[in-house]
């Protein structure tokens, strides 16, 4: 399993490098010239108003989508550019939390952690069962391994997957929406375990999320994203100051600025008069 | 993956079942039983009429199935149906003069061959030929026959 | 006018792309197929809950079905007094029809519906998603399988199927309504043919068994990823799987036994 990753990019170089990247579904125009650099070693936060597409972009780096123009290299790979045993021979380096979990609704909890595992090496059981542990000791669950995943609160499940993605000691983590829908003792634990595995690992990690205070509190790096754009990107520091008010309206959260508390709607007097007609 | 010896037991039975529902398939409902391979001895009869007989159909002796029809062929010096019969080498002391018929088993059945032995010393070997033969039995013929006889009464 | 020219056009235009992509999706479930060879568990698991589970809906359907075939067929042939031929009546409807036909009606009804709606909400609920980016490959670990499965067990079913309905047959026709049991066994020796009829069957329930199941999981894969497209694509799955194996029997029927 972790083999030492092929060098194929100096450890300077960021890990994840995006450029010109422009992504359309449709006629929907979902990322248009982004250029977005994911450092090595660092907690990276992508934020966005919901529907900026940061999922989308989660998979663009995953290789699950291929973008209309631009490149995104992984670790000096060209991903859209990679064959079908190049691109699982990478994933197999890179672990994904989906905003549900994504959790194997078949297999119990030991089972799925151990899934990674099974699938990619030929690892005795007796083995496979210790690195299991070890994993769901890390994310608090050790004495949870025999649950089946609907006895799981949604905090839980989100730590077993996090287990999971670590099971095959990848070099970059990737958070869709951590925090989403969590109670804050949860939040709490997942904001922990997030920096904690990241240092402890040495892991690279982006996390997609709109919860400002999460993202400011455990992020090295930020990213704001709005209308298919990179807005803004700074450290939490750097953010605060911005002097762009939408930047201000989006970490603070005021109902209206720069983005406007109405639909676009003609003059409201002239349409309550329009009625009448 | 816990009760993974369960599953492969309940599997296990299943296909056994299937196999072993195709094994009576096999043998206890099709032909394959009977069929004899080519064991057994070849005779020859010529009939006139041979009706809906066909390859396979049954030879029985008083209602007993000793044989098929292995082949049906036409005979142009004698303007005769030639047929094969194949009978299971278990009967094999028919005399020589045994006669064979065609009759139909029941009002629609299928039609067979109906041997009915001799009074012969020697007995019918491989190749040999029936020559008593009485041909199928047309039902449009009889139906003729039937009406030119009232039509000859009156 | 114009307007229901274009709907026409619409609709052919998606229906062309479906059968695109039901078949590229075939090719790449085929491809899959080789690395399963060193994985067979994953088989076993998928032929218990394909074969194993649709035993007991078999078993009992083709009991009641041969025992209805025993019961109307002796009261047909006893007006001619044919009753003798029942096995032979019997036999031949499961083994050339009714065993096939029926069993992959069943089979896409309990097996098919099961596959979709297992793979869709898998698919609903990203995991198959989250399989590909752990750099497995749901097409070798989640569908060939899965269609292997299917592909195996519909003849085992069908054989099944049409067994336990002779022996229903049977024991109507010689239990209840005294047809001699030698008659009823000699006339089926007699008139079922291995290749003729047995081969052909089994051919057949091998076509349906691939037909039900490649509908069965293309549905799921290419449902849409929520609980209402996962219920269509589960109704989908038991309306055009009926209606392929029924269509399908018309075709294999004509070239097997037709003169057409």
């Amino acid at each position: 399993m972790a083999a030492d990753p092929p060098v194929t990019s100096a450890p300077q170089d960021p890990l994840v490098c995006i450029r010109g990247l422009r992504f359309t579904r449709g006629s929907r125009v979902i990322f248009d010239g982004v250029d977005l650099d994911i450092p090595r070693g660092k907690v990276t936060a992508i934020m966005g108003p919901s529907g900026t597409g940061k999922t989308t972009l989660l998979r663009l780096i995953g290789g699950q989508l291929k973008p209309m123009a631009g490149s995104v290299l992984v670790d000096g790979q060209q991903v859209a550019k990679l064959g079908h045993g190049e691109l699982y021979a990478l994933r197999q380096r890179m672990g994904m939390l989906f905003q549900s979990g994504a959790l194997l609704t078949d297999l119990n909890v030991f089972d799925n952690v151990a899934f990674p595992l099974r699938e990619h090496t030929d690892l005795p059981e007796a083995m496979i069962r210790d690195i299991v542990l070890m994993k769901l000791e890390a994310v608090g669950l050790r004495g949870g391994h025999q649950l089946l995943t609907n006895e799981l609160s949604g905090g839980m499940a989100r730590r077993v997957a996090l287990a999971r993605a670590i099971a095959l000691d990848p070099m970059m983590v990737m958070y869709d929406e951590p925090f989403a829908g969590q109670d804050p003792i949860s939040m709490g634990v997942l904001v922990k375990l997030i920096r904690l595995l990241n240092d402890a690992m040495g892991l690279t990690s982006i996390v997609v999320t709109h919860d400002v205070p999460e993202a400011m509190g455990i992020a090295d790096h930020l990213y704001l994203i709005s209308d298919g754009k990179v807005v803004e990107q700074g450290s939490p520091a750097q953010l605060e100051a911005s002097s762009s008010d939408w930047v201000h309206q989006f970490l603070h959260g005021e109902p209206d600025g720069p983005v406007p508390f109405h639909y676009p709607a003609p003059d409201f007097f002239d349409d309550l008069m329009a009625g009448e007609q | 993956m816990m009760q993974s010896k369960t599953v492969e037991i309940a599997v296990g039975i299943f296909v056994a079942l299937g196999l072993g529902a195709l094994f009576i398939l096999a043998m206890q409902v099709s032909n394959l039983s009977n069929l004899g391979g080519d064991d057994g001895y070849e005779v020859r009869a010529g009939f006139d009429n041979i009706g809906g007989l066909k390859v396979r159909s049954p030879v029985t002796v008083a209602g007993v199935r000793v044989g098929r029809v292995a082949a049906i062929d036409y005979d142009d010096e004698n303007y005769q149906a030639e047929v094969i019969l194949r009978i299971d080498p278990r009967f094999d002391a028919f005399p020589l003069d045994t006669s064979a018929s065609i009759f139909t088993s029941g009002l629609l059945g299928e039609q067979y061959v109906a041997l009915e032995p001799g009074g012969d010393m020697e007995y019918l070997r491989d190749g040999d030929r029936i020559t008593l033969t009485q041909s199928a039995l047309v039902l449009e013929q009889l139906i003729g026959k039937f009406l030119f006889s009232q039509a000859d009464k009156e | 006018m114009a307007g229901m020219i274009r709907r026409l056009g619409r609709w052919g235009l998606s229906f062309f792309e479906r059968l695109g992509r039901g078949h590229l999706f075939l090719l790449e479930a085929l491809a899959g197929l080789p690395s399963l060879l060193s994985r067979p568990g994953l088989v076993v698991q998928q032929l218990y809950s394909v074969g194993v589970l649709s035993l007991l809906i078999i078993v009992v359907s083709g009991l009641f079905v041969g025992m209805v075939l025993g019961l109307q067929g002796y009261n047909t042939l006893v007006g001619f007094g044919a009753e003798q031929s029942l096995g032979m009546l019997v036999a031949l409807t499961l083994v050339r029809e009714m065993g096939p036909v029926v069993t992959a009606l069943l089979f896409a009804g309990r097996a098919g519906s099961a596959l979709t709606a297992e793979i869709g909400l898998m698919k609903a609920t990203e995991q198959l998603s989250g399989m590909e980016m752990m750099a497995v490959d749901p097409m070798r670990r989640v569908v060939a399988p899965r269609f292997l499965a299917g592909f195996i067990s519909m003849p085992l079913l069908a054989a099944i199927f049409s067994t336990v309905g002779i022996y229903g047959g049977y024991f109507v026709g010689v239990g209840l309504l005294g047809v001699d049991a030698g008659a009823f066994w000699s006339q089926i020796q007699d008139k079922v043919d291995l290749h003729e009829d047995i081969y052909n069957g089994v051919i057949k329930s091998l076509v349906f068994g691939f037909a039900v199941t490649w509908i069965a999981v293309f549905e799921g894969y290419d449902a849409t990823p929520t609980s209402e497209g996962v219920s269509r694509a589960t109704t989908r799955t038991v309306v055009h799987g009926a209606l392929a194996v029924l269509a399908l029997n018309f075709v294999l029927t004509a070239l097997m036994f037709g003169e057409i």
